[in-house]
């Protein structure tokens, strides 16, 4: 790989041993995906995660005198204030390992926006711009929803190329890397945002591999929240970075287009059979439950409207979450609906996420009803069993206390 | 060591340094969360490796996977005690197990000649140079 003077003074420790580790990481990257250079970056997010190696890591690069020279969003952490008021006593350990990660973040040159929908609000690129973006629901909504380019960088890299400013040139941000491979036809009913969820998680369970999908038969333009849905569920059940959605995407203005010119390597179908066979495996039982959980990713503020139009006058049964950012929750607030779902006993809590322990641990061993697939898979592990219901049923099954049929 | 008995192959650096020791090679993906830190064991069920200890080995793996934030949590939490591989020969690198074992400082290579994954077999001695881009595999 060649490198700029600037570059190789990066590497060389000219801008500290902090710039200098960040630069020898993404060298190591770009070697390994055989890029010829690297190339700047307008934007950066980072998949900051609170955990033990996230902290050890963010640390490192800031002792050693790292700054973001591209200040990065970054993704929620936990309110502990919120959460010590309304939930239980946050274990010391717990807000020291919170506190210290929000701190090492701030210090390193992040924008402390604790939202992994920065697609939504305060990060948003424009077509064509090269951008290191982390998180598993943003990377493909920017390349695949704006015609931005970012491949699927992890956490570190991500803040590795926030402090360089550069990124090693392979992969989405090549022109020839973007076109469609496996020719997806989907004949099944996709109408609503939870039909998405659904149509994320099947793709990858019909196809494994990292080729980009091409998806057609899609009639209407996903909502906002139905394109956060999809990339959210298809880069947790696969590791899909990029799609095109033909004749919607930017990319796809017609399927030609989409797969530049070339045959399909391959072609699937997606029938309201497979839809159903994923809400069979996936989205459990009717039953009791004994709290509700939205927002992962993060609610939009129509999202959170929805919420309050069904909550409007009524009494919740079981603890109900929605987790959104600071801004939309202040939105929320604004336009009352905040006070509503509150009047109702419902909690709107911002920077926060569902994967971030222990903020959750009063509901380990229990079960509750959320609308994300991502948000289930990932709680597994916490022995938090969900049940998966569109939005509006969830919301209605926690005002009763249970799913029901 | 006779040099018959010892072979020595090319290959690509994606973290410095050297190491030896003995090789455990996995058919599967590997997804250090689920290596318990203590033992180095591995607890993923069906995995190819589940029960073995993959700590102070040359790990032999096609690729990792699981998110950046699980994946680099579970090596984090290997080398703080001290059970993390001593190097790793990845087939298939992805930018989660490069910036890990960079930051990490565990030699690893990539790119071996094919001829490496028809010799190899766990229990072999196994040095990694990634620094000279080669691996060597002493028999017997």
């Amino acid at each position: 790989m060649k490198l700029t003077t600037y570059e190789q003074d990066m590497l060389a420790g000219k801008y500290g041993e902090g710039t200098a580790l960040a630069m020898k990481i993404q060298v190591g990257i770009g070697e390994t995906f055989d890029a010829l250079r690297m190339v700047p970056i307008t934007r950066a997010h980072v998949a900051l995660s609170a955990q033990d190696a996230d902290l050890w890591f963010v640390e490192k690069l800031l002792n050693k005198g790292a700054r973001c020279r591209v200040s990065p969003t970054v993704n929620p952490s936990i309110d502990l204030a919120y959460l010590n008021e309304h939930l239980f006593e946050i274990p010391r350990e717990g807000i020291d390992i919170v506190s210290a990660t929000n701190e090492a973040y701030r210090k390193i040159g992040a924008t402390l926006t604790f939202d992994c929908t920065p697609y939504l609000q305060q990060n948003i690129p424009a077509f064509g711009e090269v951008v290191a973006f982390s998180e598993s629901s943003a990377t493909p909504y920017v390349n695949s929803v704006f015609g931005a380019r970012s491949n699927r960088e992890s956490s570190q890299s991500a803040l590795c190329a926030a402090i360089t400013g550069r990124v090693a040139e392979y992969g989405l941000l090549l022109e020839e890397n973007r076109k469609g491979e496996i020719l997806v036809e989907v004949k099944a009913r996709v109408e609503d945002d939870f039909d998405y969820q659904l149509l994320g998680w099947c793709y990858p369970l019909k196809h494994k591999g990292l080729e980009i999908p091409v998806f057609t038969g899609i009639g209407k333009r996903p909502t906002p929240e139905g394109f956060m849905n999809f990339g959210a569920q298809l880069n947790t059940s696969g590791a899909v970075s990029m799609y095109h959605m033909a004749g919607i995407t930017p990319e796809a203005p017609t399927l030609e287009a989409a797969f530049g010119g070339k045959p399909p390597k391959e072609k699937i179908t997606i029938a309201d059979d497979d839809l159903q066979k994923v809400r069979r495996q996936i989205c459990g039982e009717p039953g009791k439950i004994d709290f509700a959980m939205f927002g992962c990713p993060h609610l939009s503020i129509s999202q959170v409207a929805e919420i309050a139009r069904i909550l409007e006058g009524r009494k919740l049964k079981v603890d109900f979450w929605v987790l959104t950012s600071s801004l939309t929750k202040e939105l929320a607030r604004r336009m009352g609906y905040l006070q509503t779902i509150q009047r109702a006993g419902g909690h709107v809590v911002a920077d926060t996420c569902i994967d971030v322990p222990p903020c959750w641990q009063p509901y380990y061993g229990r079960t509750g009803v959320t609308d994300s697939p991502k948000c289930a898979y990932y709680n597994e592990i916490r022995r938090i069993k969900f049940i998966i219901r569109p939005l509006a049923e969830g919301v209605e099954a926690a005002i009763k206390g249970e799913v029901s049929r | 060591m006779s040099p018959e008995t010892s072979v020595s192959l090319k290959c690509r650096k994606i973290a410095e340094g050297k190491a030896e020791g003995e090789a455990i090679i996995s058919a599967d993906a590997i997804c250090f969360y689920l290596v318990q830190p203590e033992t180095g064991v591995v607890v993923e069920k069906y995995h190819s490796l589940e029960g073995q200890s993959i700590a102070g080995k040359i790990l032999v793996m096609p690729s990792g996977k699981g998110s950046s934030v699980v994946q680099a949590d579970g090596l984090y939490k290997l080398m703080k005690h001290n059970k993390a591989p001593k190097g790793m020969i990845v087939e298939f690198p992805d930018p989660v197990l490069v910036s890990g074992a960079i930051v990490m400082e565990i030699p690893t290579v990539m790119k071996v000649e094919k001829k490496f994954y028809e010799a190899i077999r766990s229990g072999d001695q196994v040095q990694i140079d990634a620094d000279q881009g080669t691996v060597t595999i002493r028999k017997g």
